[in-house]
């Protein structure tokens, strides 16, 4: 059973971890099954709510906030044997923080693990979406530190909870028109706010605004955690999601004069990279899988060309 | 003072209004009506529940009993606490607009003047970067703040300057009815005449319905039509400003009245 079956029947997932809970020292996933269950029922709201926060009441977790323990738990809550898990962070699979939350289920769940976006049915991420599309048998979550739009604004939370209930969300643009004053154009570049559903503002999390129009009706099931807030929200597959913006400034994506160093693409995002001691510099994906296999592919074409070449050659 | 055309309808119908915090503190039994156009105006000594009655008018304390109902733009007639809060609080962005006493309490500090008088358009449903922004600069002006300051910080700005930007912010988006309460109680009497006087030229230009809260009867002569006088809970007398302050009927009045004009 995958983690997409495991929110339609909740009790399955119970069964089928039993087995696992008696050989090692944890449950499944490390998470008791109570605690799941609770969470998985927030998750349930939240995708009835597309946009809105659910509290849940986090548990602890055996690392600090910082490393994400709201996507961590949502993660663990949602996991089922058969699922297959890639970890990334700053769209890599590699940084510390990637490895150590990728080694966790290994130990905990025993769950396969990859690398390749299209091979994960659950991808836990921080600070990026991948670059392939996903699709709607894949579930997205993000490690999210401040959950709240409004918190910048309005340090209140039952304030900022009212705000939401009634939809007053002009504080929202009075962000962005302070932006423009300033800069002479929209400079928030990263956890930039969307209208979710036509209904509720959302932080989408750190993720570069470059990510927004992957939100907007993504195939994948995309879930939202705050571990130090206890918060919890959802994007359901194929629902609109619209960047803030103003007439006159409308929403627009960071762009880049380069291409990717190593693979040559024109549209991911990219990292800059100082390369020498000289400060020379080089831009490259930050999604590393999908430059990877940019790479394999391009090295692919050129060897079946040169193979073809050499039999060409043969045959004159 | 120019009298404004009275309308038959009134704005605002408050009736047996009370809400009280002890015996004979808070406000009771206040009836009065409101017509477009008009300034009353609240005045008594301090303790005397102007305040409390003030923020029952302006949606944000209800009362314990009595009705508040204000005609809308759209002609209905609501109670403002019968509605529902979402429907109360959007009447309120729209319709209404409160100047705090203090300029810091009404505005946000951290974002420019221009974000602070937009905020309000945006509120409502503005998305045009450019128009928001010419508003802004003509309240600026209009308060006498030179609108090259639109991107500058309240903070920077002296005391009787964020008190009109405060009053540009609030009028932005021409709300019907305004509700002050001491406008210019926290500010030096020299900058005081400054605001009265823009107040005073804004009512009469707008055509404003006010309801200002003052402790001060010479503010009270030079803006408002009509006053109500509050002591120890309750109205004690009301009627026109020049009557009340020339020839007053109560005895508290009477001492209100002497105690200001003999220093
Ligand atoms: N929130 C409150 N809780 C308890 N008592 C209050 C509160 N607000 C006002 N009061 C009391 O009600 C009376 C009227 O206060 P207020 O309306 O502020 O008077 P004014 O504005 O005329 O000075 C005072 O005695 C005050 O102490
Ligand atoms: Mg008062
Ligand atoms: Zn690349």
């Amino acid at each position: 059973m995958n983690s997409m079956d495991s929110m339609n029947s909740m009790d399955n997932t119970e069964s089928a971890n039993v087995s696992h809970a008696q050989q090692s020292n944890y449950n499944f996933a490390y998470l008791d099954e109570q605690s799941k269950r609770t969470i998985r029922r927030g998750l349930l709201k939240a995708v009835a709510i597309p946009g809105h926060q659910v509290p849940f009441a986090g548990r602890e977790m055996p690392m600090p906030y910082g490393w994400g323990t709201g996507g961590v738990q949502l993660t663990a809550s949602i996991l089922g044997e058969k699922d297959v898990l890639k970890v990334i962070d700053q769209g890599s699979d590699d940084t510390t923080n990637a490895v150590s939350i990728r080694r966790f289920f290994e130990r905990t769940a025993a769950v396969k693990t990859t690398t390749a976006t299209e091979e994960a049915t659950v991808i836990q991420t921080r600070h990026r979406i991948p670059e392939q599309s996903l699709s709607n048998d894949q579930i997205l979550i993000f490690q999210v530190p401040i959950p709240d739009p409004l918190r910048f604004i309005e340090p209140s939370e039952t304030e900022t909870q009212k705000m939401h209930a009634l939809e007053e969300y002009g504080v929202m643009h009075v962000k962005l028109y302070e932006d423009i004053a300033h800069y002479g154009h929209i400079a928030t570049t990263y956890a930039y706010p969307a209208l979710v559903n036509e209904r509720y503002v959302m932080d989408p999390s750190p993720i570069p605004k470059f990510d927004n129009p992957k939100l907007h009706m993504n195939e994948a099931l995309l879930l939202f955690g705050a571990g130090r807030e206890k918060r919890l929200y959802a994007v359901p597959p194929y629902t609109k999601v619209k960047s803030l913006d103003f007439d006159d400034h409308p929403f627009e994506i960071q762009q880049w004069e380069e291409n990717c160093a190593l693979c040559g693409s024109d549209n991911s995002f990219l990292d800059e990279v100082i390369v020498d001691d000289e400060g020379t510099r080089m831009y490259v994906c930050s999604d590393s899988h999908y430059c990877s296999q940019r790479v394999a592919e391009q090295e692919q074409e050129q060897v079946s060309s040169s193979h073809s070449q050499n039999k060409s050659e043969d045959l004159a | 003072m120019k009298m404004p055309v009275v309308e038959t309808q009134p704005l605002l119908t408050v009736n047996n209004v009370q809400k009280l915090y002890a015996i004979n503190r808070g406000c009771q039994d206040v009836n009065f009506s409101l017509y477009p156009g008009e300034v009353l105006g609240i005045v008594g000594e301090s303790g005397s529940g102007k305040s409390t009655l003030l923020n029952c008018l302006s949606g944000q304390a209800a009362p314990n009993s009595g009705d508040i109902i204000y005609h809308t733009r759209a002609g209905e007639d609501l109670n403002i606490y019968d509605i529902n809060e979402a429907k109360r609080r959007l009447l309120m962005r729209s319709e209404f607009g409160i100047v705090k006493q203090h300029p810091r309490d009404g505005l946000r500090m951290r974002v420019s003047a221009g974000a602070n008088i937009g905020e309000r358009l945006m509120a409502v449903g503005d998305r045009h970067y450019g128009h928001i922004r010419d508003v802004a600069s003509n309240w600026l002006e209009q308060v006498e703040i030179d609108a090259e300051r639109v991107d500058h910080l309240p903070s920077e700005f002296s005391g009787g300057m964020q008190q009109r930007l405060q009053i540009a912010r609030v009028l932005a988006t021409h709300p019907r009815l305004v509700l002050m309460d001491e406008p210019t109680g926290g500010l030096d009497v020299s900058v005081q005449a400054k605001i009265l006087d823009l107040i005073r030229t804004l009512v009469a230009d707008l055509n404003l319905s006010v309801i200002m809260v003052t402790h001060d009867l010479a503010v009270a002569r030079l803006l408002c039509h009509r006053l109500i006088v509050m002591q120890k809970s309750r109205v004690v007398e009301s009627g026109l400003t020049d009557q009340i302050l020339d020839d007053p009927q109560h005895a508290y009045t009477q001492l209100l009245v002497s105690s200001v004009l003999t220093p």
